[in-house]
C-alpha cells in the first residue's frame, strides 16, 4: 500500500463516472451485435407432503391446515415443521373456507404490463376460526371493486366437483358472503327465456 | 468490535433505462470510480465484496463470476452477496466484515444490475417471488404484492394518500441535484402523482420507482489506513440484518418488523439509544413512496403510523428536521436492484463528508442511517455510519 | 415425527416453466468488436501497463483496472490451442453431425476465442488457423459473421 498524505476533501461534488451509453428504446432494439434469447426453463415441481396433502384437500373441496401444539399456531399455507419452533408440528386440522379480506388490490395491469379491461381483485385472506393470522392469496369475484373494503367476509366459490384438479385454482375465487355487496360475474349472461313454461 | 472500519471513497454510474454498456463495463466504471476517489489502485485492495440481485435479471448465469473481472476481483479473494433488494446495504455489512475481523485491509464493495435485459418488461423475472406451487397459477404480477401491502398500511393507521404522495415528489425534486439520477424533476408536484394511472390501487404510476442499469461502489478500509487516505473518513459504526417468515401472508404487512430488528443490531452496535435524536439523516429503501415512511417507522425514526405526518410538517425535507433520502433515492436516481441500496450508503459517505455539493444536507450531520429491504418482501438490512 | 407417506402417488408435482427472454446489448467493447467483424476484421485491445492483448476486446484491463482503447489489428490468422468434437446436443440427442469447436489465440492477441472449426482436415493442437467469412452480405455484426476457422493449408 503506497503511503500518502491524508488526502483533503475537495469541495466539489463527487466525481461520477460520465457512463453509462444511454440508448434509446429505437437504438436498444437495432444495436448492432444485440443477441435475443429465450429461456426455456421447464420445471416439474415436487409439492413435498404438506402442500401435496393441501391440494388433495382442495381438490376435495376442503381447506387443510397443520397444527403446531408448542406455539399454538394453525398454519396455512400448511408446512410439516414450524418455522418459529423449528420443530416439527403435530397435526392436520380442517379450516373453514371462509374469512375476511386483509388486504385487497385493484389491478388494472397484467404481468407483462399489458392493459386488463376488466381489472383483478387479488387479495390476502385471513381465515376464520384461527387465532394466529393464516391464510393465502387469492382473488375476489362477484363484487364490485368500490365494494371491497378490508374486514369484508368472504366465502370461498369453489369449482364444480369435475374440474377440480388438486390447485388453488380449484377455488374459482372468494365473494362477499353478504349477498346484498355480490354481482354478477363480470360478462355473466341471462339464460333465455325457456320456450316452453312449466304449469303451474 | 475488530478493527474499526471507514468508507474512504464512492463512486458510481449514471443509472439509465437501458444501457449499451455490458454488467462487466458498469461494474467496472463505477468501481474504478470509486478507487479514483479515494485515491488508490486495485494493488491497494485487499478483498472484493460484490452484491447483485437475481441473476435472472441481467440474464446471465453465475452473474458473480460474470461481474468479476469489472469488479476487480481478478486475483483476488472475492464473494457475492444476494438478499434482493436488501443486497446493495448488506454487501456494505459483509465488505465490513472482512475489513472488521482483521483479515484485510481494505475490500472494494461493488454493486450492479443491469435490468434492461429482460423481455418484455423486467416484471417477468419478478413472477418467481411468488409461490410455485399455490401462488403463481393465480396469475400474479409485482406490484400486487406493493398493493396489498400500500392499503394494509394505509387502512390500518388511515393514511392520506396525499401525504405519500409527496414523498415521491420530495425524492424526485432531491434528485434534480444528482448527477446520476435518471428521474429527477424539479418542479414535480403532488398533483401530478395523484393524477397518474392507476396501475394496482392504491398504486399509481408515479408512486414506482422504474426498474434502471446501474453500478456503484465504495471502498471500505481498517482505520491506520482509512486516516492515510483521507482527513474525513466515515465511519461504519452499526451494522444489522434481519429475516422474517417468506410466509408473508400469515403476517401483518403494516409494519416492517424485520427492519425494527435489523435497526436494533445496529443502533446498538453503534452505541445509539434515542435514535430520532442522534440520527441526523435517514436514508431508508424507497421503491415506492409509501415504503420510505413505512421503512422509517421500522427504522424506530417514527412511531406508528406517524412518518406520514412528519413528511406533511416538512420533517423529512433536506432542510428539514430529520432529512430522509436527500439523495433522491429510488424513486428519483432510479432503481438498478442492488447497486441502489450501495447508493444510498454512498450517499451517506458524500453527506458527512460534506461533499454532496447541491445535495448537501446543512447543519453539519454527524451520524446517518441506511437501510434497504427485499427479498420476498421480509429482509432488513441497515448500516449506521458516523464521522 | 414427519408421518410416512404410505401412497408415495400422492406426493404431486406442479408443472410450470419460466417464461423468460433476453436482449443483451453488446456493450461497448462489443460494439466495436462487431462492427469489425461485419467487415471482415478483428479488433483487440492492448493493455499498456501489462502488455496483455485482449480479443474479444474489453474497455478496461482486469489486471490493471485501467482503460483500454479498442484500436489494435489483430490476426486474422492464429494458432489453435485446443478443440475438442461434441457428439450430443443440449438435452444429450445425438447429433447427425459431429461438431467441432475450438479456442483459437489470433495474432497479436494473449487471449482466446471459442469458435466452429470447419473443413476436412484433422485439426492438432498448435495448427495454424485462418478465418472463414460468412458472405459480406449475410453478416448482421454476430460471432455467426464467422462460419468458423479452418486449417491453413
Amino acid at each position: 500500500m503506497t503511503s500518502r498524505k491524508p488526502r483533503a476533501v475537495p469541495d466539489a461534488p463527487p466525481r461520477v463516472i460520465l457512463g453509462p451509453e444511454s440508448l434509446s428504446d429505437a437504438q436498444f432494439r437495432t444495436a448492432v451485435g444485440a443477441i435475443d434469447h429465450q429461456v426455456d426453463a421447464r420445471y416439474a415441481w415436487d409439492t413435498g407432503v404438506a402442500i401435496s396433502r393441501f391440494l388433495q384437500g382442495l381438490k376435495a373441496g376442503e381447506i387443510w391446515a397443520r397444527y403446531c401444539r408448542q406455539c399454538r399456531r394453525t398454519l396455512v399455507p400448511p408446512r410439516m415443521f414450524c418455522e418459529e419452533c423449528f420443530r416439527p408440528n403435530d397435526r392436520w386440522v380442517r379450516v373453514a373456507d371462509t374469512g375476511t379480506v386483509n388486504t385487497f388490490s385493484i389491478c388494472y395491469i397484467r404481468w407483462d404490463m399489458v392493459k386488463l379491461d376488466d381489472p383483478e381483485l387479488p387479495f390476502v385472506l385471513t381465515l376464520d376460526g384461527i387465532d394466529n393470522m393464516a391464510g393465502f392469496m387469492h382473488k375476489l369475484g362477484e363484487v364490485a371493486p368500490d365494494d371491497v373494503h378490508i374486514g369484508m367476509q368472504v366465502e370461498a366459490v369453489w369449482k364444480p366437483e369435475a374440474e377440480r384438479t388438486g390447485s388453488i385454482l380449484d377455488i374459482e375465487h372468494f365473494r362477499p358472503r353478504d349477498a346484498k355487496l355480490r354481482k354478477a360475474k363480470a360478462g355473466a349472461k341471462r339464460k333465455p327465456a325457456a320456450k316452453t313454461r312449466k304449469a303451474g | 468490535m475488530g478493527q474499526r472500519v471507514g468508507v474512504v471513497g464512492a463512486g458510481m454510474t449514471k443509472f439509465v433505462r437501458r444501457a449499451n454498456e455490458t454488467g462487466k463495463e458498469l461494474a467496472w466504471q463505477a468501481a474504478k470510480a470509486a478507487l479514483d476517489d479515494a485515491g488508490m489502485t486495485l494493488d491497494d485492495i485487499d478483498c472484493v465484496a460484490m452484491g447483485t440481485a437475481p441473476d435472472a435479471f441481467d440474464g446471465v448465469h453465475m452473474k458473480s463470476e460474470y461481474l468479476a473481472d469489472g469488479s476487480g476481483a481478478w486475483g483476488k479473494p472475492y464473494y457475492r452477496t444476494y438478499v434482493g433488494g436488501g443486497t446493495g446495504v448488506f454487501v456494505t455489512i459483509q465488505g465490513w466484515w472482512q475489513v472488521a475481523s482483521g483479515q484485510f485491509d481494505t475490500c472494494l464493495v461493488v454493486a450492479e444490475e443491469k435490468m434492461s435485459s429482460v423481455q418484455p418488461h423486467p416484471q417477468g423475472a419478478f413472477i418467481t417471488i411468488f409461490d410455485n406451487m399455490i401462488e403463481r397459477e393465480l396469475g400474479p404480477n409485482l406490484l400486487w404484492i406493493f398493493a396489498l401491502e400500500m392499503n394494509r398500511y394505509m387502512q390500518v393507521h388511515g393514511l392520506d394518500k396525499r401525504d405519500i404522495a409527496a414523498v415521491s415528489v420530495k425524492n424526485k425534486r432531491n434528485a434534480a441535484d444528482h448527477p446520476a439520477a435518471l428521474l429527477g424533476q424539479a418542479d414535480i408536484t403532488v398533483e401530478d402523482v395523484l393524477n397518474s394511472e392507476t396501475l394496482a390501487w392504491p398504486v399509481q404510476r408515479l408512486d414506482v420507482s422504474p426498474v434502471t442499469d446501474g453500478a456503484v461502489a465504495v471502498v471500505l478500509a481498517a482505520e491506520h489506513v482509512a486516516k492515510r487516505t483521507t482527513d474525513k473518513p466515515v465511519w461504519v459504526e452499526g451494522v444489522g440484518w434481519h429475516l422474517d417468515t417468506a410466509y408473508w401472508t400469515n403476517r401483518d404487512l403494516y409494519y416492517p418488523r424485520y427492519v425494527e430488528y435489523a435497526a436494533r443490531q445496529a443502533y446498538e452496535m453503534a452505541g445509539i439509544r434515542e435514535p430520532r435524536k442522534e440520527i441526523h439523516i435517514a436514508e431508508p429503501y424507497d421503491p415506492f413512496d409509501y415504503k420510505e415512511l413505512h421503512h422509517l417507522e421500522g427504522l424506530q425514526l417514527f412511531e406508528k403510523g406517524k412518518a406520514p405526518e412528519a413528511m406533511k410538517d416538512g420533517v423529512l425535507n433536506r432542510d428539514g428536521d430529520l432529512p430522509s433520502c436527500p439523495s433522491g433515492g429510488l424513486l428519483g436516481v432510479g432503481n438498478p436492484i442492488a447497486a441502489a441500496g450501495l447508493m444510498k450508503i454512498a450517499e451517506l459517505y458524500w453527506q458527512l463528508g460534506g461533499q454532496a455539493g447541491a445535495r448537501q444536507v446543512p447543519g453539519d450531520p454527524k451520524k446517518g442511517v441506511a437501510q434497504a429491504w427485499g427479498d420476498l418482501m421480509q429482509v432488513g438490512t441497515v448500516v449506521v455510519m458516523g464521522r | 415425527m414427519f408421518e410416512k407417506l404410505s401412497h408415495p402417488e400422492d406426493v404431486r408435482r406442479v408443472e410450470g416453466h419460466i417464461p423468460i427472454a433476453h436482449r443483451y446489448t453488446p456493450g461497448v467493447a462489443g460494439t466495436a468488436f462487431f462492427e469489425e467483424l461485419k467487415e471482415g476484421r478483428f479488433v483487440g485491445a492492448r493493455c499498456d501497463a501489462c502488455g496483455t492483448t485482449y480479443c474479444p476486446p474489453r474497455i478496461f484491463c482486469e489486471r490493471d483496472f485501467e482503460a483500454l482503447e479498442i484500436d489494435v489489428k489483430v490476426g486474422p490468422k492464429g494458432t489453435l490451442e485446443s478443440f475438442t468434437v461434441g457428439y450430443t446436443g443440449l438435452e444429450g440427442e445425438p447429433l447427425d453431425e459431429p461438431v467441432t469447436v475450438g479456442l483459437v489465440r489470433l495474432d497479436g492477441a494473449d487471449t482466446v476465442l471459442l469458435h466452429f472449426l470447419v473443413g476436412e482436415a484433422e485439426p492438432e493442437i498448435g495448427a495454424r488457423v485462418e478465418p472463414v467469412w460468412r458472405p459480406k452480405a449475410k453478416r448482421e455484426g454476430t460471432i455467426l459473421d464467422l462460419e468458423g476457422f479452418k486449417l491453413s493449408g
